[in-house]
């Protein structure tokens, strides 16, 4: 398999349109992501997200538009894009009745990799799975489910990985769990496109933000930029109340300190910002 | 390239094998209906209707059983097919470097497995009501032989059903004329004792030639042109709905 290129985009989307009838989903998306970033393409329920990984994981073609991935067109190269990528989608994709370990075993085999037992059994370990390996997927919580699916999209050392709303349907303590996974996967070099709902997941994984609205990209940042863009964010005094996450996780005793607390502001913000031109 | 169509089937397939040997009751939940069937026609009607042919009631029957058999386990491929599609497990695979087609094969080579399980469950319990056939070797294997092109072929058509099944509900529906179909042949009475459209309808439709070329072989009779017809009706049926699942899961999958 290709070795990711060290400098250059790991995707580059130009132009993607794409219509269901009379529904016009994406009109034009451009955006680059760079190799070993994770990039979190935020956007409300329905602005396209998930047509669009589908589209650059080959699932689906665009109407209109190119999008390379490692390099690859996704049009005309979709079997070198697919030895390239590992989709983890919107519902966790473990096969129920198959145990966490056969689930990994599978894969690797239709990956063609040698010793598939030895490597499910490292990828057991290190997504902190061992003991459950046995069960059946179907037994699992959705935290370890969503653990053994992301590990099965590791197998095979996929240079780019695509998560579909990965923490959707979690609880706070799995949605952590996917999180410092997230970052694990980054620090080692994968590329990572993420789609989210949530602003403060966007906010705590992603080198850069694009939000995709109506079909566009209307902004594509980091997140010192994307801030930078709304006026006078600091002369609101808003009294901040911890928000109900804070107090779930102090409760039960998780490390919340992964929480964010700046949305809130940024949320409080907007209206004000409006307000004062 | 071919050989990564049979690695991947092979592996595809051991694992949707797994799928049945861990839940074995839709194995059994396919041979119990036919089988209370074969009884119910045994035991309560058969003394009333008359074969014209001489031979025991259950050696009249059970060809049509077996096709019922059939026509019902099939529906559990659409079923598997419709939960891997809903569960995402499909499109991970889509997603991977693998044999486009292996994806299908392994539903339709585990439907064969299955099917043929319950076929042997259900000319079991033959044997035991008294099912007798003085079938050579040869005639056995030619019936194993339709057996499975039968099953092929329905097991395309449950594909085409799962791939566009909107409900799970609606993934199994389809099945429920086919197993239909045989009541309106000479399954279980001779065509001969219908109404006139009823009897053309019967003579004229795949399962009548398909059951007549079986129990032609059970009892060791010339199979004459019949076998012929079953043949055409077997292979136009899975090269038509092979035709038709494969167009559906490139629409599918691109």
């Amino acid at each position: 398999m290709d070795t990711t290129p060290i400098f250059g985009p790991a995707l580059q989307v130009r132009g993607i349109e794409k219509s269901f009838k009379d529904l016009h989903v994406l009109q034009g998306v451009d955006f680059d992501v760079q190799a070993g970033s994770i990039f979190a393409l935020l956007g409300s329920n329905g602005a396209g997200k998930t047509t669009l990984v589908r589209i650059l994981s080959t699932l689906l073609s665009p109407d209109a538009g190119i999008a390379t991935v490692n390099g690859f067109d996704v049009a005309t190269e979709p079997k070198d894009v697919r030895e390239s990528i590992s989709l983890t989608g919107q519902f966790a994709a473990v096969d129920e009745v198959l145990t966490g370990r056969e689930n990994l075993v599978l894969i690797a085999k239709l990956r063609h990799l040698k010793h598939p037992g030895t490597i499910a059994d490292e990828l057991l370990a290190r997504f902190s799975l061992t003991e459950a390996g046995n069960r059946k997927a179907g037994t699992y919580s959705g935290g370890m489910r969503r653990r053994l699916d992301i590990s099965m999209s590791l197998i095979g050392n996929p240079p780019i990985i695509f998560l579909d709303e990965p923490t959707t349907g979690l609880d706070p303590q799995a949605r952590l769990e996917v999180w410092q996974t997230i970052k694990d996967l980054a620090n080692s070099g994968t590329t990572v496109l993420l789609t989210t709902q949530y602003l403060d997941e966007a906010e705590t994984l992603a080198d850069r933000i694009a939000i995709l609205h109506k079909g566009v990209i209307i902004q594509n940042g980091t997140l010192k930029e994307l801030k930078a863009l709304l006026p006078a964010a600091e002369v609101e005094y808003v009294e901040k109340q911890p928000s109900l996450e804070d107090v779930f996780l102090t409760l039960v005793g998780e490390d919340a300190a992964a929480a964010p607390d700046e949305n809130t502001d940024a949320a409080t913000a907007v209206p004000a910002g409006k307000e004062s031109r | 390239m071919s050989t990564q169509v049979l690695s991947d089937t092979r592996v595809l397939t051991g694992r949707s094998l797994r799928h049945i040997l861990r839940s074995p009751d839709t194995i059994i939940t396919t041979a119990v209906t036919p089988i209370a069937l074969m009884l119910l026609f045994v035991y309560v009607f058969g003394g009333a209707i008359n074969t014209g042919s001489g031979e025991s009631y259950v050696n009249y029957m059970l060809p049509g059983i077996l096709l019922i058999t059939i026509a019902s386990g099939v529906a559990y491929t659409a079923y598997r097919l419709f939960l891997d599609m809903q569960g995402g497990i499909f499109d991970r695979f889509a997603s991977m470097p693998i044999a486009r087609s292996s994806v299908l094969w392994a539903h339709v080579l585990t439907s064969l497995a299955a099917n043929m399980v319950s076929v042997a469950l259900v000319i079991g319990v033959a044997l035991m009501m008294g099912f007798r056939t003085s079938a050579s070797l040869s005639a056995w294997l030619a019936v194993t032989g339709i057996l499975v092109l039968f099953t092929l072929a329905l097991t395309w058509v449950a594909v085409i059903a799962g791939l566009s099944a909107k409900t799970v509900d609606g993934a199994s529906a389809f099945s429920y004329p086919l197993i239909f179909l045989p009541f309106i042949s000479s399954a279980f009475v001779p065509t001969s004792s219908m109404p006139g459209p009823v009897a053309w309808f019967a003579e004229n439709q795949p399962v009548t030639s398909i059951v007549d070329t079986i129990r032609a072989m059970f009892a060791s009779e010339s199979v004459g042109n019949g076998i012929w017809i079953a043949l055409a009706w077997l292979v136009g049926i899975l090269l038509i709905s092979y035709a038709i699942a494969i167009a559906k899961y490139r629409r599918k999958i691109r």
